[in-house]
């Protein structure tokens, strides 16, 4: 009679049973990256600090109060319709652009906009200022700002589009691979300043 | 009795060679996978509003996180307004100190590109984010981040 020997488990497809595994968690994990909306707060002023006087058409008015409902330039308005209403205002174009280092920048050439009289000059004198109450919810608010930078994202991407053929992520993008490309660099910097962010936060109401 | 005779039959024995690189592959998996969290949470998770416009935080180590939303504990109340500065459930007033002690750990040179990370329920107030927002600007961290999930639309 043949010795029964004990037999031994075949483990070779193991490696697939983990490679099986592996791949499934690959798939499935998100990996939390940690992702915001960035913004930069302005510095401390001094104490005899005197704002500048801004004329009241370069200034875009949104109002958020604590029950999450917006006010923009004194109407009534739904979220949806923000982003619009700021391209209106921001690519308006109604007049000369601000005097920098000496140097006018004049009227606004590469505006779309309706060049209406009662809205802003120029993309780098626009200032969208948002005001909201101590009491507003944070994500309406965060919303809002979100709304508003899209409304900049896309006009710079237009212009980038228009004058290098190329959406401005892609071209951010280009830029950050290579950071020593000057004439990437110069494009960058044209469209930003094209187009500055200029959205500051007032003091919210009690 | 042929030449060939078979010898004593048996299976082969396993194969385990392979082994441990399997059990290294998984281990590097989870290694580069796993975010370590330095503090536990004092406050329920937050629900982070949601934006399109977000950008990815880099250079982790030069992210100062604050958190806001509902404590865990309840002698603290249930509004959405706690702060929570490493472990413990703070006020706004405590946000300079803090954000003070984090430069500490970084070198000079890097302090200008610290990022302060605020991760906020949707439902917090904005009055308590705009003091938070006072205190970082009396400190001169002036980069901060609203940390939100991003939407495709």
């Amino acid at each position: 009679m043949a010795r029964r020997e004990n037999p031994e488990i075949n483990a070779g497809s193991m490696a697939d049973i983990a490679f099986l595994l592996l791949i499934f968690f690959l798939v499935t994990t998100t990996m939390n990256v940690d992702s915001g909306v960035s913004k930069k707060l302005s510095e401390k002023p001094p104490a005899d600090y005197v704002p500048p006087v801004i004329k009241e058409k370069n200034i875009f008015e949104v109002n958020i109060n604590r029950n999450n409902e917006l006010l923009v330039e004194g109407d009534r308005m739904e979220i949806k319709d923000l982003k619009e209403a700021a391209i209106k205002f921001i690519d308006n174009g109604g007049g000369e652009g601000k005097v920098e280092n000496g140097v006018a920048t004049g009227p606004c050439t590469y505006c779309n906009g309706e060049k209406s009289e009662t809205s802003s000059d120029h993309p780098n004198k626009a200032i969208i200022s948002v005001q909201s109450d101590r009491l507003t919810e944070y994500g309406t608010y965060l919303t809002v700002q979100d709304q508003l930078l899209r409304a900049y994202s896309e006009l710079r991407n237009r212009l980038s589009i228009k004058m290098y053929k190329m959406p401005f992520a892609e071209l951010e993008e280009a830029y950050k691979d290579d950071k020593d490309n000057e004439s990437l660099k110069k494009k960058v910097e044209l469209i930003k300043t094209s187009y500055p962010q200029i959205i500051s936060d007032a003091e919210p109401t009690n | 009795m042929s030449k060939f005779r078979k010898k004593k039959k048996g299976i082969p024995a396993v194969n385990t060679a392979a082994l441990p690189d399997i059990v290294f592959m998984l281990l590097f998996f989870f290694m580069v996978t796993t975010t370590m969290r330095e503090t536990s949470l004092q406050i329920d998770a937050p629900r982070l509003p949601s934006a399109s416009e977000v950008k990815k935080l880099e250079h982790k180590s030069l992210v100062t996180t604050i958190y806001v939303g509902k404590a865990k504990e309840a002698k603290f109340g249930t509004s959405f307004n706690r702060i929570q500065l490493n472990d413990k459930i703070a006020s706004a007033d405590d946000v300079p100190a803090f954000i003070i002690n984090a430069r500490s750990k970084v070198s000079e040179a890097e302090v200008p590109f610290m990022t302060t990370s605020i991760k906020a329920d949707k439902e917090s107030s904005v009055g308590t984010i705009t003091d938070i927002r006072l205190k970082l600007r009396d400190v001169n961290a002036l980069k901060i981040s609203y940390s939100a999930s991003k939407t495709s639309d």
